[in-house]
């Protein structure tokens, strides 16, 4: 039974589209068939992110309305066969979205997938509640900082109000993923800890993704980082996170202040 | 990690500049005139619906953009009914 998940957040820059990348790849990585949905219209991304831009031809519109077909719309990635991306349209703008298509894409998608992932765009509005609507499970993206974390709660109350599941009365599993987590910051007392953030949102713990540059050099090169760099810590934290979203019992570890072998040398603090 | 890493790692952020400059030449061309590969294939569709049935699902479309050359590949499975009996 395929899952649909979504990977939302309220603020913008938290890291959904990466973190759908990672965790669409992990997935995939691990034998499952994944579909990674761009919900992005008009600012559409994942399909930078994800290496494929140069590939895009049709979009989710685009078989929204009949104009392509979903097999002709999904683009395979190229480094992993179970891994597809049905990319956000770059031209249109968000009323271009029914939910009635929506809906038609999911059922079509949850057929063809074991797993359905939905990068939700910024914000509260139509978009992101279409993102959601058809979700089974919603992945949080929470960076430990007071507006993210407002505005996960603000997505939580969506989650439980706007949803399909909710409306009719099913449970929705909600995760909340914090990334950008800075050990040595949070040490100091400078940033949000862990617990802080769950205790505040009350929703379990994904995983805990250490803000670390090789997040940034894997969307530079166009490849999620769980297939860029997978002994990188982030790209292990994300791998680790897929499989609890797969319902394995992972200890969650929180990741130490690593220091390099220069910092150690010359006592130089992480920035 | 490996040698090739080290080195790789270090080419990032000029892998990044190429792919975007390559990817906003694109779009920015494109902003006047949107969905040119949807009018190439509305038209190429229409002109062999002249002869044959197709059906949409009977079409692949796949398209590679690269910095001086874009190659746009269609592949249509034709079903020639008369050819077959021939």
């Amino acid at each position: 039974m395929a899952k649909v998940v979504v990977v939302t957040s309220g603020k913008g820059g938290v890291g959904k589209t990466t973190s759908t990348a990672a965790l669409g790849a992990a997935l995939a990585q691990s034998g499952k068939r994944v579909a990674v949905v761009d919900f992005d219209v008009g600012l559409r991304n994942l399909d930078l992110v994800m290496g494929a831009e140069r590939r895009v031809v049709f979009d989710l519109i685009n078989v929204t309305q009949g104009v392509a077909n979903l097999s002709q719309a999904l683009i395979r990635d190229k480094r992993i066969d179970s891994l597809f991306l049905l990319p956000a349209s770059q031209t249109r703008d968000k009323d271009a979205l029914s939910e009635e298509g929506v809906a038609k894409v999911i059922a079509e998608l949850r057929e063809k997938f074991d797993y359905v992932l939905c990068d939700s765009p910024a914000g509260i509005e139509r978009g992101a509640q279409l993102a959601m609507r058809f979700a089974d499970e919603a992945v949080i993206v929470t960076n430990p900082e007071v507006s993210s974390v407002r505005d996960s709660d603000r997505i939580i109350g969506l989650l439980d109000s706007r949803t399909l599941r909710a409306e009719k009365g099913e449970s929705l599993a909600k995760h909340v993923l914090i990334t950008r987590y800075d050990a040595a910051r949070a040490a100091r007392g400078e940033m949000l800890t862990i617990d802080d953030v769950l205790d505040i949102l009350s929703t379990p713990l994904l995983g805990i993704i250490p803000e670390n540059e090789g997040v940034l050099r894997s969307s530079n090169v166009g490849s999620p980082v769980t297939l860029n760099e997978p002994n990188n810590v982030a790209a292990r934290a994300y791998i680790e996170a897929a499989r609890r979203l797969q319902g394995e019992d992972v200890p969650l570890v929180l990741p130490a202040e690593r220091k390099g072998f220069l910092d150690r040398l010359f006592g130089r603090r992480a920035a | 990690m490996s040698l090739l890493d080290i080195f790789k790692r270090r080419g990032s952020a000029p892998v990044a500049r190429e792919r975007l400059q390559v990817l906003l030449a694109y779009e920015r061309s494109n902003r006047q005139r949107p969905d040119l590969v949807a009018v190439l294939r509305e038209e190429i569709m229409a002109v062999i619906a002249k002869h044959v049935t197709v059906d949409q699902d009977d079409v692949q479309i796949t398209m590679e953009r690269g910095e001086t050359m874009s190659t746009l590949e269609i592949d249509i499975n034709i079903n020639i009914p008369n050819a077959a009996a021939a």
